[in-house]
């Protein structure tokens, strides 16, 4: 890519679809070439959430397909919400595509995508492209309850896909680090996505195992792009001590070995 | 049209610049425009050494606004000096240096140290409300500016600004002991020390419990400190706080402001200080106004 295709934009988008998926889980496609032409696997977009939420909402990318988006989403607060209520046809002012997403280089034959809730999304676009690039790449994706499953399909027909749910109502019973442990060496890499404890897990069994590992992390954010540095996130430095990098430059994907996961 | 304003004898081409900590040191939204379009920039606040800021959460969302305790990260006043100058010269704009210390000493050195440097004016913070020592304690009491500014003064070679803390019971007392000190301008207001608490967890929302509020709610109370001050001295006045158009860029020089600077609003909208600029020139135009300069202080009462 060159520069040109690099550089963010701020871009209106018009939404084509949006969808409920599960309790408060939408998915909404947005018309939008000149993003989809930057996005790259674990990248987000920055949203602006009507008139009454002064900061964007980020959301990962979780499908390109033409000149559109796929971002899939969960309503928590006011500006999510917000975001759920669009129709198409509205128009959405987007800043994108931004972060560092996921290194594909060096993830080898066998890569595995683990996932909780919903961090799972943005791990579909990585999945196609590690697919894309000759891999066979695994999934192993978490969900509260089987009413929580989402994307499911998509997965599947990409490679092969354990699910776990934390109440066993479907999958395997428990948690996805779970699944991982068990199955860590058969894998040349790992991605992940989720909440925090489930990222520090996945990353001490693929140091245990000797397993490159990418996480993807979430912060609050405010502009989205490096300037306001409110986005902190402990890393370790070359000398041994720590700062605090940001989860919207320097990440959102980082490499698990870069990450202070004690608190 | 003459949209130049003069500033402590700097030419500032036009009188839109962008707030401390909202533009680092203007790599990040040189790629949604060119820094040349703006006045000036003043950077992301410097101290004497590096500083790692505070722990995440460092932002919460509020009624037209957000409060923020990043804490003055930064990378030390030597390595702007080395690394970002530099790079901030390829634009032509105004470079607004704004440094900070814990102590009278280091507020010294800094001015010190930073005049010596390639920067167009000096911006004295002494009114950050997340840090422990230095910042805020030594803008919210007469006396301490009084001490403060007129020591930092004998270093400095360029024109000195003050950044006034708004978290004080009478602006207009604070702005007359900076300028009886020596402060060349003043610039105000930082941000308004707030609150969040997360109501599911009982638990501040920020994790240094307080924090600094911006955005379009604390404009109104810039605007009265600004003409407050206006009223009280005589230097210029880089008038800030809620700024997110050109009617707001008018309505702050109105007040008194001899230039203005955007922040927070660039958050939600990159190309904000271009687009006020481009609607400060229309509403010049439609006011037959010839000189940018002539709305300052122009409310009429």
């Amino acid at each position: 890519m060159t520069e040109e295709t690099t550089r963010p934009v701020q871009a209106d988008c018009e939404v084509s679809a949006i969808q409920k998926l599960a309790d408060r889980l939408y998915t909404l496609e947005i018309n939008a070439p000149e993003l989809a032409v930057r996005a790259c696997p674990g990248q987000f977009v920055h949203i602006a959430c009507g008139e009454g939420n002064f900061l964007r909402r980020p959301i990962s990318i979780c499908d390109v397909a033409g000149g559109s988006l796929r971002l899939v989403f969960q309503a928590k607060g006011q500006g999510t919400q917000w975001l759920s209520t669009r129709a198409p046809g509205d128009t959405l002012d987007v800043l994108g595509t931004l972060g560092n997403g996921f290194r594909l280089s060096g993830i080898g034959a066998r890569p595995v995508f683990v996932g909780g809730g919903i961090g799972v999304p943005p791990l579909l676009l990585a999945m196609k492209a590690a697919k894309a690039q000759g891999a066979e790449p695994a999934a192993i994706l978490g969900f509260r309850s089987k009413s929580m499953v989402i994307l499911e399909e998509e997965f599947r027909a990409l490679g092969t896909v354990e699910i776990a749910t934390d109440d066993g109502s479907y999958g395997t019973h428990g948690f996805v680090t779970n699944l991982f442990k068990q199955r860590c060496q058969d894998f040349t890499a790992v991605c992940a996505c989720g909440p925090r404890n489930m990222l520090r897990a996945v990353a001490a069994c693929a140091g245990e195992a000797g397993l490159p590992c990418q996480v993807s992390m979430e912060e609050r954010m405010g502009c989205g792009i490096g300037a306001c540095l409110v986005c902190a996130c402990a890393l370790k430095d070359e000398n041994g001590g720590t700062y605090y990098g940001h989860v919207c430059k320097n990440g959102p994907v980082f490499d698990a070995k870069d990450v202070v996961w004690e608190s | 049209m003459n949209l130049a304003v003069d500033f402590c004898g700097v030419t500032l081409k036009n009188p839109i610049t962008v707030a401390s900590g909202t533009f680092g040191f203007g790599h990040e939204y040189g790629q949604f425009f060119n820094p040349s379009a703006l006045g000036g920039i003043s950077v992301k606040g410097l101290t004497p050494t590096e500083r790692p800021g505070n722990p995440a959460p460092r932002i919460a969302e509020t009624p037209s606004g957000m409060l923020n305790c990043v804490g003055l990260q930064n990378p030390g006043i030597d390595r702007f000096i080395s690394e970002q100058i530099p790079y901030l010269r390829q634009f032509d704009t105004a470079i607004i240096a704004n440094v900070s210390g814990n102590t009278v000493e280091e507020y010294c050195g800094m001015v010190e140290k930073i005049s010596d440097a390639d920067v167009d004016l000096i911006e004295m913070n002494i009114s950050c409300p997340n840090v422990k020592c230095g910042g805020m304690a030594f803008g919210t009491q007469p006396r301490m500016v009084d001490e403060v500014v007129s020591a930092a003064k004998k270093y400095a070679k360029k024109p000195l600004i003050v950044k006034l803390s708004p978290n004080v019971t009478d602006i207009a007392e604070i702005a007359r002991a900076a300028v009886g000190a020596g402060a060349d301008a003043l610039s105000l207001i930082n941000t308004i020390l707030g609150m969040r608490i997360d109501t599911e967890t009982r638990r501040p929302v920020l994790s240094n419990t307080m924090g600094g509020l911006s955005g379009p709610a604390v404009l109104p109370v810039a605007v009265r400190m600004v003409y407050q001050v206006r009223q009280a001295v005589k230097v210029p006045i880089l008038g800030m706080g809620g700024i997110s158009s050109g009617r707001d860029v008018v309505e702050m020089m109105l007040a008194g402001a001899d230039a203005v600077s955007i922040g927070a609003a660039l958050f939600r909208d990159p190309l904000c200080p271009v687009k006020a600029l481009a609607e400060l020139k229309s509403y010049l135009n439609v006011h037959h106004i010839e000189n940018a300069s002539a709305l300052s202080g122009g409310v009429l009462l």
